[in-house]
């Protein structure tokens, strides 16, 4: 779809695009990602209407909140998916990070938040390496590698939270950690967040596109940028409103945006950044698409692997810290062995492959989201916790099969 | 080696001190190389000459030693016994990147391309152009657009197409052109025509000779003769890991390659 320069002599005309070839192109890759959108918006409309409940403000944070813990895993796993593993012990890594969190803030030991969160982050990237390690040495599965990884760490995880303090596991005791969750952007804040991340974005944007129109290398059409931005307005500016209600309760006010969005979306710019802007993040797609291309071309495979796994228990760590922080502490009650399942579910739910070589950071977001919206909205409707369990089950066949549908779909538009 | 037209001296298994025989106007020489794997002897006294700005073909049965051959040039395989010469120099690559380094550049047979990724990654593979640590795709989707056009690979609509969704010509066209943006003097293709149609097959061929013409030196493997009679200026048969025969492709015909081919000898006049 040439936009540029006159045609060649001889040179065949080409039609204006079609409709249809115009939405592909303005969704490109991501074409996957729509029909999960669009189920995510008659998921809402379904819940709103069965309960009035369901879009309060109060409610909305909940749901954003339970989406985090999922999200961050969703983003861990994504580092190893990209390269065609996974990581079946990162449930527990961030278990363990949170644990460690909590109990080096303990009065007990004293530590500041910053110091203890880093030792809980060096562990968790420390385990991810070891796997890492092990699967690239031994030229082990991960899949086998990680979840014996992940019985050994829950074994010794549960230990310690029996052991320490007596017994009884971790709580929280700063206010620090519980803030991760709990605490908030003031309302004015919130609005200088969201017209700093429309403004940026604008920028970013527009200013690529002038780079290459500088070039002389063709441009997509203008109004992608402007729907984009259209689309990242209305959004922000919904949530700055939502967000911003007072959603307290018995004279206690609480208001604005929860500090998790914006630490969210930090994590998201960078990790995005990383994937689409750097070397780096290039070999990775290159090793998950063919990791023999990539080592011909001089790409060192087996460090980049365990990269990977390190970053896979980062970001669980992080995950980690919020879970804690949410739960209010942690013990060996504490525990869901599944949640790293659901973790892989929010990454393929927007549409990363579990054969390496497709993915973003984004598609984990909007996964993350329609769990934790299945999740809440059929306990919301009192349907039973068994029927939550077909129904996310259904929810991800359902994402994948469409997902696998539109690519080829596209593939044959071409 | 029998019916050797090359006019080079055989040196069989001597490695020369000094260049005695080594034409230094010949790109990439070989003497003498020979390569076993245990007691399995693939490769037996080779010598070969590869010229700069001309195809060179290297043909063969099965198991008669091409791909070892190809992959001991490429610094893949240690040779057992012999010497490489470079533009007449001796050298020694005991590695793929000591082989990139000097100029080689090899298209296996399966392309070793990213599906996943687009042109532009695929051409920049390893090699990416960075400002401030940050990926230039300006210069590099320049640069690839001007390569394409240079080598006349005009079927391509945009540069920024996933490899993945490229015909079989198109996606050796890349491989190639990635071959010739790294500034590669001696271009080795492995089989490059085995899986394209006719048309296709005349893409790849047209872009080896324009490969040729702009003075790089072509190697290529190939089962098809009908393919190395239409490019090539020079023919190199292969059997039972020796060099049987080498020369202006003028000095063969179909009946007396098959024949090199198949029993390492000319039975009838050629």
């Amino acid at each position: 779809m040439s936009t540029s320069s006159d045609p060649t002599p001889g040179a065949i005309e080409i039609p204006k695009p079609s409709l249809n070839a115009r939405l592909t192109g303005l969704i490109g890759p991501d074409v996957g990602i729509v029909p999960v959108l669009i189920a995510l918006v008659v998921l809402v409309i379904y819940f709103d209407i069965r309960s009035s409940v369901f879009l309060s403000a109060i409610n909305v944070t909940n749901l954003f909140i339970q989406a985090i813990v999922y999200i961050f895993l969703g983003m861990a796993e994504v580092w190893l998916l990209l390269l065609g593993e996974i990581d079946l012990s990162l449930g527990w890594v961030a278990g363990a990070s949170g644990s460690i969190a909590a109990i080096y803030t303990n009065i007990q030991y004293g530590w500041p938040w910053w110091a203890a969160f880093l030792a809980a982050l060096v562990v968790c990237t420390g385990i991810g390496a070891l796997w890492g390690i092990i699967v690239v040495k031994l030229k082990l599965p991960s899949f086998i590698v990680t979840l014996a990884g992940s019985f050994i760490v829950e074994g010794a995880l549960l230990y310690v939270l029996d052991h320490v303090f007596d017994g009884g596991g971790a709580p929280i005791q700063s206010s620090v950690l519980n803030d991760l969750t709990f605490g908030n952007l003031t309302p004015t804040w919130s609005w200088i967040f969201v017209i700093a991340v429309i403004a940026i974005s604008a920028a970013i944007m527009i200013t690529r596109e002038r780079a290459r129109r500088a070039a002389g290398l063709r441009v997509a059409p203008f109004y992608r940028i402007v729907v984009k931005l259209v689309a990242l307005t209305v959004l922000s500016v919904a949530a700055a409103l939502l967000f911003n209600v007072n959603r307290g309760s018995f004279n206690v006010v609480s208001e604005g945006m929860p500090f998790a969005v914006p630490l969210v979306f930090a994590v998201l710019a960078i990790y995005s950044f990383v994937l689409a802007r750097t070397k780096f993040g290039r070999y990775m797609y290159a090793i998950g698409g063919n990791s023999e291309a990539a080592r011909r071309a001089g790409i060192p495979v087996d460090r980049y692997r365990v990269y990977a796994f390190m970053l896979g228990g980062f970001t669980a760590g992080i995950a980690g810290l919020f879970y804690v922080s949410r739960l209010g502490g942690y013990s060996s009650s504490s525990t869901d062995p599944s949640v790293v399942l659901y973790a892989v579910a929010a990454a393929v739910i927007g549409g990363t492959s579990l054969y390496g070589g497709r993915g973003k950071m984004t598609y984990p977001v909007v996964g993350g989201v329609i769990l934790a919206v299945i999740n809440n909205g059929l306990v919301l409707i009192q349907i039973s916790t068994t029927m939550v369990y077909v129904i996310t089950g259904a929810v991800l066949l359902g994402a994948v099969t469409v997902d696998s549908l539109a690519r080829k779909s596209q593939t044959l538009l071409k | 080696m029998s019916e050797s037209v090359s006019g080079e001296p055989a040196n069989a298994g001597a490695v020369a001190d000094s260049d005695v025989g080594i034409d230094p106007s010949m790109l990439l020489s070989l003497r003498g190389v020979s390569k076993h794997f245990g007691a399995v002897q693939a490769l037996r006294h080779v010598d070969l000459d590869v010229p700069a700005g001309q195809v060179t073909a290297l043909v063969g049965d099965n198991g008669a030693g091409k791909s070892t051959l190809i992959k001991t040039i490429a610094g893949i395989h240690e040779p057992s016994s012999g010497a490489k010469y470079w533009n007449g120099q001796k050298v020694d690559t005991h590695t793929p990147k000591d082989a990139a380094n000097l100029g080689i550049a090899t298209v296996y047979q399966d392309l070793a391309l990213c599906d996943n990724l687009d042109i532009v990654a695929n051409m920049y593979l390893g090699f990416e152009a960075t400002k401030h640590e940050i990926l230039d795709e300006i210069t590099m989707e320049k640069r690839t657009e001007q390569t394409l056009k240079d080598l006349s690979v005009t079927t391509v609509h945009s540069v920024r197409q996933l490899v993945g969704s490229l015909s079989g010509g198109q996606r050796q066209s890349i491989a190639v052109a990635r071959a010739v943006m790294r500034d590669a003097k001696l271009v080795i293709m492995d089989e490059p025509t085995a899986a394209l149609g006719v048309t296709q097959t005349a893409q790849v061929l047209q872009l080896i000779t324009t490969l040729a013409s702009r003075g790089i030196g072509v190697l290529v493997i190939s089962h098809n003769l009908n393919d190395v009679f239409e490019v090539a200026d020079r023919i190199a048969v292969m059997y039972l890991g020796t060099l049987v025969s080498s020369g202006p492709v003028a000095n063969y015909s179909m009946s007396s390659a098959v024949d090199l081919i198949t029993t390492g000898v000319v039975s009838r006049a050629a």
